[in-house]
C-alpha cells in the first residue's frame, strides 16, 4: 500500500506528528462532528420538536451558545483593530490565529442559527425586504457581512500554505489582499461593532421583558454598548487561552511571552470599564427601569435557584475579579493566575449572556404565571456539538498546515532561520 | 375611497365574573382557524392555543380561596412589542382595524416575536399539522392552515371580520362596528364583548370605560386593546405583575 505523507505540506522549519498520529487525535472529533450532523439533519427534517423548547422557552440552548461564542469570537476583529488600525505590532503574531478562531466562531454561529429557525429557506426575505427597527435584521446583516470579511481574512493564510504558495498567480493574489487587509480589519470592526451592540440590543429592546429591558441611548438599549464592551474585553483572553492549549496540546512555544502580558492587560482594562458600566446599568434597571414597568426589584430573583448570587457572580466574582487581576501586572506575570483570570472573564461572558437569555425566559410577565424551567434535549446538545468539533477540525487542520503562529519557527528553531523573515520583533 | 372606509379599533372586553372556565372559547377558536389535533408528545407548552384560559386564584388558604378564570389570547397592543421585533415584516399593526396581524407564509420561525410578547400569546407550529383521515372535510374554507416552523396567534377572527365588511359593502353601509368571532359566539354566558372601542355606541366601548374595567400589564405600556372586567378587587390586582403581594394584603 502506498503510504501517504504530508510532510511537504507542513510549513517549513515547523514541526508536527506523524499523519497517523493527527488523524487519531481527531477521529473522536470527527465522531462527534458526525454525530452532531446527525441531530442537524434530524432538526431540519423533522422540526423544532426535536428540541425542548416551547412557546415560552421559544429561545434556548443554540442562543445562549451562540451569544457566547459570538462574544468570544470578538478577539478577531479586536486583535485586527489593534493591530492594523492601532499598530501594536506584538499582535502580528496571533493574528493568523484570531482570524481562524473568529471564523470557526461566526461560522458555527450561523449554522446553528440556521437550524434554530423553522424555515430557514426563507431568511432571503429578511435581507430583501428587511425591517429596518428589528435587531434581528440588523444581526443578519453585520453577521453575514463580516463572516465574508473574515473568510477573505483567512484566504492570505490559507494561501501562506506551502504547496499553494508554488502557484504564481496565488502569490500575487496573496500580496495583493495583503494591501486590502488593513481596509478590512477597519470594516470588520465596523461591522463587529454593530453586530455585536445588536445581540445586545436584541434583548434589551424587548419592552415586555422587564428583566432584560432597559433604557438607553438613541435607538440603542444599554445592552447594546456593554455588549460590544464585553465582548472586546474577553475576545482577547480567549485568543490568549486558545493560544495556551495550541502550545500545551503541540508542546511547542508559539508566541513570545510579552504577547500574553499584552493580552491579558488588554482585557483588564477593558473589563474595569466593563464592570463599572455594568455596575450603573444594573442599579439603574433595577431602581428606575424596571420599576417604571410595574415590576419590583429583586423580584425577578426570588425564584430559585436564580437568585441574587447570580448578580453577584456575573458582575464581581466573574467581572470584577478577573479584571483586578488582569489590571496588576504583578499577578498578571504569574502564568496560573494569567490564564485563571482569563477563564474566568471568559466564563463572565458566558455567565451574561445566558441571564440575559434564558433567565429572561424562565421569569413570568403575567402575574398568574409560573416560573418555568427547561432542559435541552441531546439534539440541542448534539447540534452544539457538531459546532464545537467543527471548530476543533477546522482549527487543527490549520494549525498543521499553515503557519498560524509566525514566530514559532523562531522559537522552536532559531539556528535554522536562513528564510525571509517577516517576523516582527516586539 | 379612504372617505367611506371608516377607521375601526377593534377590541375585546372579557367579563371575568362571568367566565365559568368552560374552555368553549378555546375549541370554538382552534375549530375556526384549523388548529390541528395535538401530536401525541405535544404538552400544554408546545401546544397551539391562540386562546387560552388560564384559572386564577387570590393566593389565600383553605377557604378562603376564590378562584376565576381568564381567558387569554392576543392583546392586539396599540404599541406591540412584537411587531418592532420581526426582521421579516410577517407582524404588523393594521391602522384600519387595529388588529395585530401575522402573516405565517412570510414568517421565518425565528421565534423572537415569541420573546417580546409579555402576554405569551404566540405559539410556534412545532409539527407538521396533522388532521386524521377524514377530518379534513371539517376544515373552515376561509383560514388557511400553517405550515411547520412559523408563528401563529389570534387574529381577532380576521375572515369574520372580512365576511362583515363584505357584507357591509354590498349594502352600502361602512365598516361595522362589531362582528362576531368564534370565542364570542361560543361563548355560553356571553362574557366576551368585541367591537370598536372608540365608537361610543359599542357595548366593548362602554364596558372598557366602566368601573372596574383593566388591562393586564398596563404599566409595560404595550396599551392592549383587550380588556378584563371584575368587580372583585384581587381579580383586579391581577392587572400587574406584583399582584401576589396585593391580593395578600
Ligand atoms: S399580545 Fe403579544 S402578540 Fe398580541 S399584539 Fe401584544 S405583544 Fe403582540
Ligand atoms: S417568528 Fe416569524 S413572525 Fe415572529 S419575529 Fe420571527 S419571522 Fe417574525
Amino acid at each position: 500500500m502506498p503510504s501517504f505523507n504530508d510532510r511537504n505540506l507542513i510549513p517549513r522549519g515547523l514541526e508536527r506528528c506523524s499523519l497517523q498520529g493527527f488523524a487519531l487525535r481527531l477521529a473522536p472529533w470527527l465522531l462527534l462532528f458526525a454525530f452532531g450532523a446527525y441531530c442537524i439533519y434530524l432538526c431540519l427534517r423533522f422540526g423544532l420538536n426535536q428540541t425542548n423548547m416551547d412557546n415560552r422557552f421559544a429561545f434556548g440552548l443554540w442562543i445562549f451558545l451562540d451569544l457566547t461564542v459570538i462574544a468570544l469570537g470578538a478577539g478577531a476583529f479586536f486583535t485586527g483593530f489593534l493591530l492594523y488600525l492601532m499598530k501594536w505590532k506584538a499582535l502580528k503574531s496571533v493574528i493568523n490565529s484570531a482570524v481562524i478562531i473568529g471564523f470557526v466562531c461566526y461560522s458555527g454561529a450561523m449554522v446553528a442559527l440556521a437550524v434554530d429557525v423553522g424555515q430557514p429557506l426563507r431568511a432571503w426575505f429578511t435581507f430583501w425586504h428587511p425591517n429596518v427597527h428589528s435587531m434581528l435584521t440588523e444581526v443578519s446583516f453585520c453577521i453575514t457581512c463580516y463572516l465574508t470579511v473574515l473568510a477573505v481574512e483567512y484566504i492570505p493564510i490559507l494561501l501562506k500554505n506551502r504547496k499553494l504558495k508554488q502557484i504564481p498567480s496565488f502569490l500575487v493574489f496573496e500580496f495583493e489582499l495583503h494591501k486590502v487587509i488593513p481596509v478590512l480589519a477597519a470594516v470588520g470592526t465596523l461591522l463587529s461593532f454593530f453586530h455585536q451592540g445588536s445581540l445586545g440590543g436584541l434583548y434589551g429592546v424587548l419592552r415586555g421583558r422587564p428583566f432584560a429591558y432597559r433604557e438607553g441611548f438613541a435607538i440603542w438599549p444599554s445592552t447594546f454598548f456593554l455588549f460590544i464592551l464585553s465582548a472586546i474585553a474577553v475576545g482577547p483572553s480567549f485568543i490568549l487561552l486558545t493560544t495556551k492549549l495550541a502550545e500545551k496540546l503541540s508542546r511547542k512555544p508559539l508566541v513570545r511571552g510579552g504577547v500574553y502580558q499584552m493580552l491579558g492587560k488588554t482585557s483588564g482594562v477593558l473589563l474595569t470599564v466593563y464592570v463599572a458600566l455594568k455596575s450603573v446599568d444594573t442599579l439603574i434597571w433595577l431602581n428606575k427601569t424596571s420599576q417604571a414597568a410595574g415590576f419590583t426589584p429583586f423580584e425577578f430573583y426570588t425564584f430559585k435557584p436564580f437568585g441574587t448570587w447570580i448578580l453577584f457572580a456575573e458582575i464581581v466574582l466573574l467581572g470584577l475579579v478577573p479584571a483586578l487581576l488582569l489590571l496588576s501586572s504583578r499577578m498578571r506575570a504569574r502564568p496560573a493566575v494569567l490564564t485563571g483570570a482569563a477563564i474566568l472573564a471568559c466564563c463572565g461572558v458566558a455567565l451574561n449572556r445566558f441571564v440575559l437569555t434564558i433567565q429572561t425566559l424562565a421569569l413570568p410577565t403575567l402575574p398568574f404565571d409560573e416560573f418555568l424551567s427547561y432542559f435541552p434535549s441531546w439534539q440541542e446538545f448534539g447540534v452544539f456539538a457538531a459546532v464545537l468539533a467543527y471548530g476543533v477540525l477546522v482549527y487543527a487542520v490549520s494549525f498543521r498546515y499553515l503557519p498560524l503562529f509566525p514566530d514559532e519557527k523562531q522559537l522552536t528553531a532559531p539556528v535554522e532561520t536562513e528564510e525571509l523573515e517577516y517576523v516582527s520583533r516586539s | 375611497m379612504a372617505a367611506t372606509k371608516k377607521h375601526r379599533r377593534y377590541g375585546m372586553v372579557v367579563d371575568i365574573d362571568l367566565c365559568t372556565g368552560c374552555g368553549a372559547c378555546m375549541v370554538a377558536c382552534a375549530a375556526e382557524n384549523n388548529v390541528a389535533p395535538a401530536p401525541e408528545r405535544a404538552t400544554d407548552r408546545t401546544g397551539i392555543t391562540p386562546m387560552r384560559v388560564y384559572p386564577v386564584h387570590n393566593g389565600a388558604p383553605g377557604d378562603r380561596r376564590q378562584t376565576a378564570f381568564l381567558p387569554l389570547m392576543c392583546m392586539h397592543c396599540s404599541e406591540p412589542p412584537c411587531e418592532s421585533v420581526c426582521p421579516q415584516q410577517a407582524v404588523e399593526l393594521d391602522e384600519a382595524t387595529g388588529i395585530v396581524t401575522q402573516m405565517p407564509q412570510r414568517c421565518l420561525g425565528c421565534r423572537y416575536c415569541m420573546t417580546a410578547c409579555p402576554y405569551h400569546a404566540r405559539y410556534f407550529n412545532w409539527w407538521d399539522p396533522q388532521w386524521p383521515v377524514g377530518m379534513e372535510a371539517t376544515l373552515n374554507p376561509t383560514v388557511a392552515p400553517r405550515s411547520r416552523g412559523v408563528v401563529e396567534k389570534c387574529n381577532l377572527c380576521a375572515s369574520r371580520l372580512h365576511a362583515a365588511e363584505d357584507q357591509a359593502t354590498a349594502e352600502g353601509q361602512p365598516m361595522p362596528a362589531t362582528y362576531v368571532s368564534a370565542c364570542v359566539e361560543a361563548c355560553p354566558t356571553g362574557a366576551m364583548v368585541l367591537g370598536d372601542l372608540d365608537d361610543p355606541d359599542t357595548e366593548a366601548h362602554k364596558l372598557a370605560k366602566a368601573e372596574g374595567t383593566f388591562q393586564l400589564l398596563a404599566k409595560l405600556g404595550t396599551r392592549p386593546k383587550v380588556y378584563y372586567h371584575s368587580s372583585r378587587p384581587w381579580v383586579r390586582s391581577l392587572s400587574e405583575r406584583n399582584a401576589k403581594e396585593q391580593a395578600h394584603a
